[in-house]
């Protein structure tokens, strides 16, 4: 497990409470887990992943990340309707270890563009995550 | 891994680390309002001898014994066990084995779960086949809340009428708790499943039928998968016979999505009923929501083949409340009896075994309807079939039972309407003497 010094966390994106990131892409925002998260989980083998269409509300189960260890459920940082899905993690669920924040898992229309600044910036995620 | 009691001794250097003075100091966290402080209401322990002579006296009160000729199937057959089984299922290796959570030290338990995992899946037609659940209506009711996990937003599931009785309570049972809803298929006049009512349903997840069903009947479940797949809902076929698969097309051959049943024909005695042994697959793309134990093969360090339990963070112990399944185990020395029961026989004897048991219900059948009784259904069957009587069977039944024949399950219990109604079964266990005694008897 890596120290907090060694993790990467981009500044130019958001965090949730649940280790989830969200990245704001033109009207849409991307949406992964971070770097400690991966790390936390332990090799990746399978991802669950929506249907495209799906509308759900902030903190709603969208999908489940297997690793071999565990099974971990994915909570919707901001709601919205999902738009799209990563489907190349069907074949290659180890890329959201290799690349986390390359790695993205699915892509929404927020219902409110606003939410994505309620969620915690850098600073505040590493707060959260010494007190971890 | 062996068992050895503790000595005198060994309790007391165990006491002595941890602190305690004797077994009520363990418990003295406990309030003694919430004590059994009475003696507990047991009888007293039997000598050996005192023992086998109690269980002889139980034996001579049964109205039937191993002599007898059993015309009875219902979800328990009677099939000559070669003598090879249970000399080798009951070695010490196999029936004292415990559940291999160490795979470093039940490399042989795990080796012969992962080869009737094989042998089933072929059985059945499926991708991947299970280590078993408890028994074929356990393992039915599990089907459907698998059913029920892949259909997500479905909250319903559908039954055969024709599906065994006692499997249709357990689903009922595991059901009842849930917010999911059972609805029970009618039956055709000719003793199939009724699925027209299918094409106004949407919010089914899964139907089940099994096949042969209660009646014997042979289930078309090829029409009935691609009629249950135009509904969007999944096929799952059950079955208490496997032994039907020697001769009839695997159901995951015919479209079933997900095949479960009762694996007891495979080199088990009857046992007044247990125990089981539920053999279950399904495709690959559902394995993930398949509840059971899985055991995978794969190398190891030095790239020698081993096996392991694979897919565990399905299973409870992981995934808690959002598991597959409660289930933790397996029927071990059932599953072992069952792969050398199917590795004895081979797909030429099962398919050998099938067809004399085939012929020989068709042999009886024809036989009673001679007689003037009707059967009562006109599809083809397999080693059961439903004939009715035109009179009173009972006087002709008990006469056969003074003479070691036990003719027929009467059906009126469990399906109100059908007096005079009886299900046969007739397998390799019945000779040509056996049933033409039966004929003129009811000749008479």
């Amino acid at each position: 497990m890596k120290d907090i010094q060694e993790l990467n966390l981009p500044a130019d994106i958001r965090y949730s409470n649940d280790h989830e990131w969200a990245k704001l892409e033109g009207d849409t925002v991307k949406v992964g887990i971070s770097d400690y998260a991966q790390d936390a989980l332990g090799d990746i083998v399978f991802v669950e992943l929506p249907e495209v269409g799906d509308t759900l509300g902030a903190g709603d189960e969208f999908g489940t990340l297997e690793s071999v260890k565990a099974v971990s459920e994915l909570y919707l940082p901001i709601g919205g309707e999902i738009v799209a899905v990563n489907s190349e993690l069907e074949d290659s669920p180890e890329l959201i270890n290799q690349d986390p924040y390359g790695g993205w898992i699915i892509e929404i229309k927020p219902d409110d563009s606003g939410d994505i600044d309620k969620l915690l910036d850098r600073e505040a995620y590493l707060e959260l995550l010494k007190a971890e | 891994m062996r068992y050895l009691p503790h000595t005198d001794a060994d309790i007391k250097t165990m006491f002595d680390a941890i602190g305690v003075k004797d077994f009520a100091d363990i418990f003295s966290n406990i309030p003694e309002n919430c004590r059994y402080d009475r003696e507990m209401n047991l009888p007293e322990p039997k000598t050996e001898w005192e023992l086998n002579t109690y269980m002889a006296g139980i034996r001579a009160m049964m109205e039937v014994t191993p002599d007898h000729t059993v015309l009875i199937g219902a979800g328990r057959y009677q099939h000559h066990i070669p003598s090879t089984i249970p000399a080798l299922m009951s070695r010490s290796e196999f029936l004292t084995a415990y559940t291999p959570y160490q795979p470093e030290m039940a490399q042989g338990t795990l080796q012969g779960l992962f080869e009737y995992q094989t042998l089933t899946a072929r059985l059945l037609g499926v991708d991947v086949a299970n280590a078993s659940m408890y028994d074929g209506a356990s393992g039915l009711a599990e089907a459907l809340l698998m059913g029920i996990r892949i259909g997500r937003k479905k909250k319903r599931v559908a039954v055969s009428g024709a599906i065994h009785p006692h499997y249709r309570a357990v689903v009922d049972t595991y059901f009842k708790p849930t917010e999911f809803e059972v609805v029970e298929l009618p039956l055709l006049e000719d003793g199939t499943t009724d699925l027209s009512s299918l094409r106004d349903e949407d919010d089914l997840a899964a139907v089940a039928l099994q096949s042969p069903n209660f009646f014997g009947v042979v289930e078309d479940l090829e029409a009935a998968s691609a009629a249950i797949h135009d509904i969007d809902a999944l096929c799952v076929a059950c079955f208490s016979e496997p032994l039907a698969f020697g001769l009839m097309k695997s159901p995951g051959s015919c479209g079933a999505d997900i095949v479960c049943g009762e694996g007891q024909s495979f080199g088990m005695p009857p046992s007044f009923g247990g125990p089981g042994l539920g053999m279950f697959g399904c495709r690959d793309k559902f394995v993930r929501n398949m509840p059971g134990r899985l055991v995978g093969e794969t190398t190891d360090l030095d790239g020698k083949r081993g096996f392991v339990l694979t897919l565990s963070t399905r299973e409870q112990h992981i995934r808690r409340e959002k598991a597959t399944s409660n289930i933790c185990s397996n029927q071990g020395i059932c599953t072992l009896t069952a792969a050398m029961y199917m590795a004895s026989l081979g797909g030429s004897g099962l398919r050998k075994l099938a067809r004399l048991n085939y012929d020989k219900a068709e042999y009886l059948k024809q036989g009673l309807q001679e007689t003037g009784a009707a059967c009562s259904f006109s599809a083809p069957t397999f080693n059961e079939f439903v004939v009715e009587f035109g009179g009173d069977f009972e006087p002709a039944r008990k006469r056969l039972m003074e003479q070691g024949i036990v003719a027929g399950l009467a059906l009126e219990p469990y399906y109100p309407g059908f007096k005079n109604r009886y299900l046969f079964c007739v397998t390799e266990t019945a000779s040509r003497e056996i049933m033409d005694t039966v004929i003129s008897e009811v000749a008479k």
